[in-house]
């Protein structure tokens, strides 16, 4: 790309503010007279709540109100909330989330009260003293253990906690292996995790009694969607709900939701009558906000002779967590990625969702698809050890070459849309990053360096995202009276640069001035559609209705400017805030031209146009962009210890056009910190009876500085057919493949012991355990 | 996660803080605040009152006497880690403190605080055990001198009555050109240890070893010397392999197992990490760098 | 409201006279109280460090602190580190220009941190930038483009230094 701003590095407009200390998140929204909330959450992962009593609360001086389910419920229209994405979800209606315990609550740390007080620290005081007489029943702690015939309920009316099954599949899979001259069959275990942004979830809610309103600021990555809840569930009309998401301190994922604490707040604001803030701290992150957590996987390959992939088969057991707070994404995004870049003519996923006594499951940054990766490309470890091929070598045979594109898998996404591959060239990618990490030069550094007693190793990896999920995300394009461009969307900000790609989409054709223009998002008022951050998603749906509208204003604009020149438009040229003839010193300001079409009492409109300078659109998209990021990294591990150590990671990445290098590679860079993080990191524990036990960033470790290679990104740039700006999603896609290369690495530096891996996260001691399994005494 | 309520009283002197803690229910002592801190704001701890160290004059500083180093119980972490002083007399420490924690924490992180919580895994009070220091507590009853090996009465439990408070450390010198090394293996710098190890040795002409000390950190309750070791490798001349076969008694250590680290690795990890604090510290030794 | 103090304390070069409930820590002072937005709290256990703020010079986390300590004390946060209101201090020019921040929730502590850590060690290693902020978490950049950043920052301060001597 390679426009005047759009394709440059150009800094961005987000940055001076957040510099200077001035960014304003959720909890530095300080309206007058608000009160703070703490919420009594439950301590058994599964009990009966036989009774609550709030006196004592309540007696605590400073103590506004404690609201349980009791008290709320008048005023809903619904016990739980709505479930997210809810096609294929059994028994949808009643499988969301709980709001706030009602008579049994099914993980620890669930909202079972909100106590509102004059401090937060006053709140956590009486929250202490709302004494819930609890029955504790068994619970389902480990979702392979859940599934055994005599194992505790992870709801009292069911006893069954597999949840549903599905199955993804094509080909004749059963013939192929009963066949095949080498199968090979791997059991694997994965976990992954919450996402933990910095700043954690929080919301202030406000009731207006003269327009009978309520506003809810809330740090979400779905400001409208979760305006459409709140309307639903306290059976609203829609202009009595505003919501804005005003800076949001890292999403990834897990603010993709509506949680009953916003709910709560919003409606305890009208309760008691004055604002009421949560700032959610970061332990009731750990134990409330979503994460995807387990899934045991057994998987089969089965190859030809000549080392070609003739079917993969398998079966993962998901742990799907209390209730269905999104859809069944996960397990179907993983099943569905695990063919990947390859071709594999047969296959079959089954795929069981298991519900356990624990917080639900729901996307974090890569939604499963760095598991069913790490899947696929364990597998070809396997096969390339076991066959005696070099594993890049086995991989190349197998990949769809770029000649192919566009590619139809024969599988289809959760939404029901074909997976097709709209471009790229995946060997090509694969070859520069093991090129970038000198792969095939590896073999007499690893002799080397074994001579030192040091153990490296190197691993690679390629993993596919489809990105850009539709159906739409809105942008309005206007310029107002004041030659300023105001430019609204429904997509929503929360790190991603989102406001600085807006306007350098709309600054491209409209004068080339970024600084004059203002991107308004997150906040329902003005915007009255929306979806949000979600699947890497907003370049391409909001970016590509934003180039479209700046497009039709852009015609407009000069049509206007023609008139009152007295020239033909392609005589005319827009820099800055100005048009001019062009050659000349004749100009019209853009502020000229849009009062021209403001309207006078009375007079004509110039040119014969539409009355407004402005545009709305919402580019239609149904089939997703893949992206796709090759990964080859050398680590060197000290089998003494265990620990693992980066030596290089070299990236290279194919998201289509870049429309800001710099924020694209800050994506990819990020987007592989996360997986470094899943792979060696971060393990959300549980204990057997589904207590947790990692809530604190002590005990649950997110990757720091030292431990975090540079990554060496750089990019091939196939353009999608499927946009305007021919661009792809790049904030999960560099997610994806970390775990399997780093993993691949670690086993190749620990080839001399003979150690298979077949996990992640990695730890140390589990490293230390494998030399010792692997070589016992 | 707020603290809850309590009483705050910041004296001005060590007899006025004893007086205090001997008077008061329910107290607890701030210093640097960097474990109390996230205690009270996680509620682990409920205090009533709260007597904060810090307006006390006189408990910050760091002399050298003799034979030993005297250290303020107050003496800020960070200012240990810059002392030329501590670098010169006591090299372990400086060694020590580089994984003490991150820059923010050692601004704030006191040594007599670091003593008081005792944390199994943390370093100063190894590097305490190692020294032999003696930790001086003042209370109502005057003062009274605690020798490090002494200290520990239990889990993150010093020998400490609840109206006393730690005011300075006698750190006693090892001579000029001894063997040091203090190493450790943490998930991520800066993390407390899963398991550390310090090392002190003095050899004679021949490099045979005539004086040791060894100290694990993080396997058992409180950081621990290995005495065993010293003994086995006491006149020996030191190599790899001597020190592997005298650290392997560290795997029948009792210790700690936990959902972080099982008692089998850190188990293994204490014979890993005191035989390379050894070979460190011995290779130290030979060359006479300090 | 519980046991309260008066207490005086300087920010950013203005002083302010307030009561403080003693159980307030520093940075709900700072925040809630004063209203100083800037510095944020990730975790109130002194691990992710977006509440570092300094202290007499030196970096500190606010959230282990108690607002009755800083009681005569002098504290520089985010919004006291840029020259003047319309300009950013080399600091923040090096994190817009080496895409330092995406959401800028850690930011606060990182430039808080980096402002006192290229103080002491104006001439940096990589390795060492990557220690002075491994008690400051990011979820957003994977440290990279901070870590740019502060070694950036490290040159502009040294040649403004230079220029300030010539």
């Amino acid at each position: 790309m390679d426009g005047k701003v759009l394709g440059q590095r150009v800094p961005r407009l987000e940055d001076p503010g957040l510099l200077l200390g001035k960014g304003r998140y959720t909890d530095d929204v300080r309206l007058p007279g608000t009160a703070n909330a703490a919420f009594v959450r439950s301590p058994f992962p599964h009990a009966i709540l036989k009774s609550i009593d709030k006196n004592a609360a309540m007696d605590v001086e400073g103590v506004i109100a404690v609201y349980d389910f009791s008290d709320l419920r008048p005023h809903m229209t619904q016990d739980k909330l709505p479930v997210e994405f809810p096609s294929g979800v059994p028994n949808a209606e009643n499988a969301g989330p709980a709001i706030l315990v009602k008579d049994e609550t099914m993980y620890a740390g669930e909202c079972v009260a909100i106590v509102i007080a004059e401090t937060r620290h006053i709140a956590e005081d009486a929250a202490a003293l709302v004494f819930g007489e609890w029955e504790p029943l068994p619970a389902a702690g480990d979702c392979k253990e859940a599934l055994e015939p005599d194992a505790p309920s992870a709801h009292r009316d069911t006893n069954n906690n597999l949840m549903m099954e599905m199955v993804q599949e094509y080909g004749d899979v059963d013939n192929v292996f009963s066949s095949a001259p080498h199968t090979f069959r791997e059991e694997i275990w994965q976990h992954r995790g919450t996402a933990h942004p910095i700043e954690c979830r929080g919301a202030v809610g406000r009731y207006d009694p003269v327009s009978d309103q309520i506003t809810l600021w809330s740090s979400t990555q779905m400001p409208n969607l979760a305006q459409s809840y709140i309307i639903r569930v306290l059976g609203l009309h829609e202009n009595q709900v505003r919501v804005i998401t005003p800076d949001v301190g890292g999403g990834f994922g897990p603010k993709f939701l509506f949680y009953s604490e916003e709910l709560v707040v919003a409606l305890a604001a009208k309760l008691v009558g004055r604002p009421v803030k949560w700032a959610e701290d970061r332990r009731e992150h750990f134990l409330a906000a979503v994460q995807e957590r387990d899934q045991y996987w057994e998987a089969e390959i089965a190859l030809s002779n000549d080392g070609l992939v003739l079917g993969v088969r398998g079966h993962v057991i998901h742990d799907h967590g209390a209730y269905t707070a999104q859809g069944i994404t996960l397990p179907y995004n993983a099943a569905s990625t695990i063919p990947g870049p390859y071709k594999v003519p047969n296959y079959r996923m089954k795929q069981s969702l298991v519900f356990t006594n624990k917080v639900p499951c729901a996307p974090v940054r890569g939604a499963s698809h760095p598991q069913g990766t790490y899947v696929m490309e364990r597998l070809m470890d396997r096969a390339a050890k076991e066959l005696g091929v070099d594993r890049a070598e086995l991989r190349d045979r197998n990949m769809i070459r770029g000649t192919e594109m566009p590619y139809k898998k024969p599988l289809k996404t959760r939404a029901g849309v074909n997976i097709e591959y709209d471009s790229g060239d995946f060997p090509k990618a694969m070859k520069m990053a093991l090129d970038g990490c000198d792969y095939y030069g590896f073999k007499d550094r690893q002799r080397n360096s074994r001579a030192d007693g040091r153990f490296s190793g190197i691993g690679l990896s390629l993993g596919v995202k489809g990105t850009g999920r539709g159906p739409f995300e809105m942008a309005t394009v206007r310029i107002g009276p004041s030659g300023k461009i105001s430019v609204y969307t429904g997509a929503a900000p929360m790190g991603q640069s989102t406001r600085t790609m807006m306007a350098q989409v709309v600054a491209e054709h409209l004068g080339g001035d970024m600084q004059n223009v203002e991107v308004v998002a997150g906040d329902t008022q003005p915007i009255p559609m929306g979806m949000g951050g979600f699947g890497s998603r907003q370049a391409i749906t909001a970016g590509s209705s934003a180039h479209i509208a700046a497009k039709e204003v852009r015609k407009k604009a000069l049509k206007v400017a023609a008139h009152m020149l007295e020239t033909s438009e392609e005589d005319l040229e827009i820099r800055g805030i100005e048009i001019f003839v062009r050659g000349t010193d004749m100009k019209v300001s853009l502020g000229q031209v849009a009062n021209a079409v403001a309207g006078t009492p009375g007079y004509a409109l110039p040119g014969g146009v539409e009355p407004g300078m402005e545009s709305t659109q919402r580019f239609l998209t149904d089939p997703l962009a893949y992206c796709y990021s090759a990964h080859c990294c050398e680590v060197e591990v000290d089998p003494e210890t265990g620990g693992v150590e980066f030596k290089r990671y070299v990236i290279v990445h194919d998201s289509g056009n870049l429309m800001n290098p710099m924020i694209v590679e800050g994506q990819i860079q990020g987007g592989a910190a996360h997986g470094v993080g899943n792979a060696l990191f971060e393990w959300m524990a549980y204990d057997k009876e589904a207590q947790p036990l990692t809530t604190n960033f002590g005990e649950y470790l997110l990757p720091t500085a030292p431990e975090m290679p540079g990554f060496d990104v750089s990019f091939l740039e196939s353009p999608s057919p499927l946009n305007p700006l021919g661009v792809k999603g790049v904030g999960e896609g560099s997610t994806v493949p970390v775990a399997a290369a780093v993993c691949s690495a670690i086993e190749n530096a620990l080839e001399p012991f003979g150690v298979h891996i077949s996990e992640a996260p990695i730890t140390p001691q589990r490293i230390v355990e494998l030399i010792a399994s692997a070589n016992p005494v | 996660m707020k603290p809850p309520p309590f009483s705050y009283h910041d004296p001005r002197s060590v007899d006025d803080a004893v007086s205090l803690l001997s008077t008061l229910e329910n107290t607890k002592v701030l210093a640097g605040g960097q474990s109390l801190m996230p205690m009270l704001n996680m509620r682990y701890v409920m205090p009533d009152h709260i007597v904060d160290l810090n307006k006390i004059e006189n408990l910050s500083y760091i002399k050298k006497e003799t034979d030993a180093l005297e250290i303020g119980a107050m003496t800020r972490q960070r200012d240990l880690e810059f002392s030329d002083i501590v670098k010169e007399n006591c090299p372990i420490m400086h060694e020590a403190l580089q994984w003490v924690g991150h820059r923010q924490t050692r601004n704030r992180g006191t040594l007599g605080g670091s003593l008081a919580h005792l944390d199994p895994a943390a370093e100063m009070p190894a590097v305490c055990a190692i020294s032999d220091a003696v930790v001086r507590v003042k209370g109502p009853n005057g003062e009274r001198e605690i020798p490090f090996a002494e200290f520990p009465a239990g889990y993150m439990t010093p020998s400490v009555e609840m109206d006393e408070i730690v005011t300075s450390v006698r750190v006693p010198c090892w001579q000029k050109g001894h063997g040091f090394a203090f190493v450790e293996f943490a998930r991520r710098h800066g993390d407390f240890a899963i398991v550390s190890s310090g090392a002190l040795l003095e050899l004679d002409a021949e490099g045979r070893i005539v004086r040791s000390a060894i100290t694990v950190g993080g396997v058992g309750a409180a950081p621990m010397r290995i005495t065993e070791v010293e003994e086995a490798i006491s006149g020996q001349i030191g190599s790899e392999d001597v020190f592997k076969e005298a650290c392997e008694v560290c795997r029948g250590i009792e210790a700690m197992g936990d959902v972080y680290a099982s008692t089998e690795y850190r188990q293994h990890l204490a014979a890993v990490m005191s035989r390379r604090a050894l070979v460190k510290a011995y290779d130290r030794a030979l060359g006479g760098d300090n | 409201m519980g046991e309260t103090r008066n207490i005086s304390v300087t920010i950013n070069g203005k002083t302010y006279q307030e009561e403080v409930e003693v159980r307030f820590h520093l940075a709900d002072f700072i925040r809630q109280q004063l209203g100083l937005t800037g510095t944020h709290l990730g975790c109130e256990h002194g691990v992710c460090g977006a509440c570092t703020i300094l202290l007499n010079g030196e970096s500190a986390r606010s959230c282990l602190l108690l607002a009755v300590q800083a009681d005569g004390q002098e504290i520089l946060t985010i919004e006291g580190i840029a020259p003047s209101e319309d300009e950013l201090h080399p600091l923040q020019e090096a994190f817009r220009d080496n895409h330092g921040l995406q959401c800028g929730f850690c930011t606060p502590g990182m430039l808080t941190t980096l402002l006192e850590f290229l103080k002491d060690n104006p001439d940096p290693t990589e390795e060492e930038v990557r220690i002075a902020i491994s008690g400051n978490l990011c979820r957003c950049t994977g440290y990279q483009g901070i870590v740019a950043a502060a070694l950036d920052a490290a040159e502009r301060l040294r040649n403004q230094n230079v220029n300030q001597i010539q």
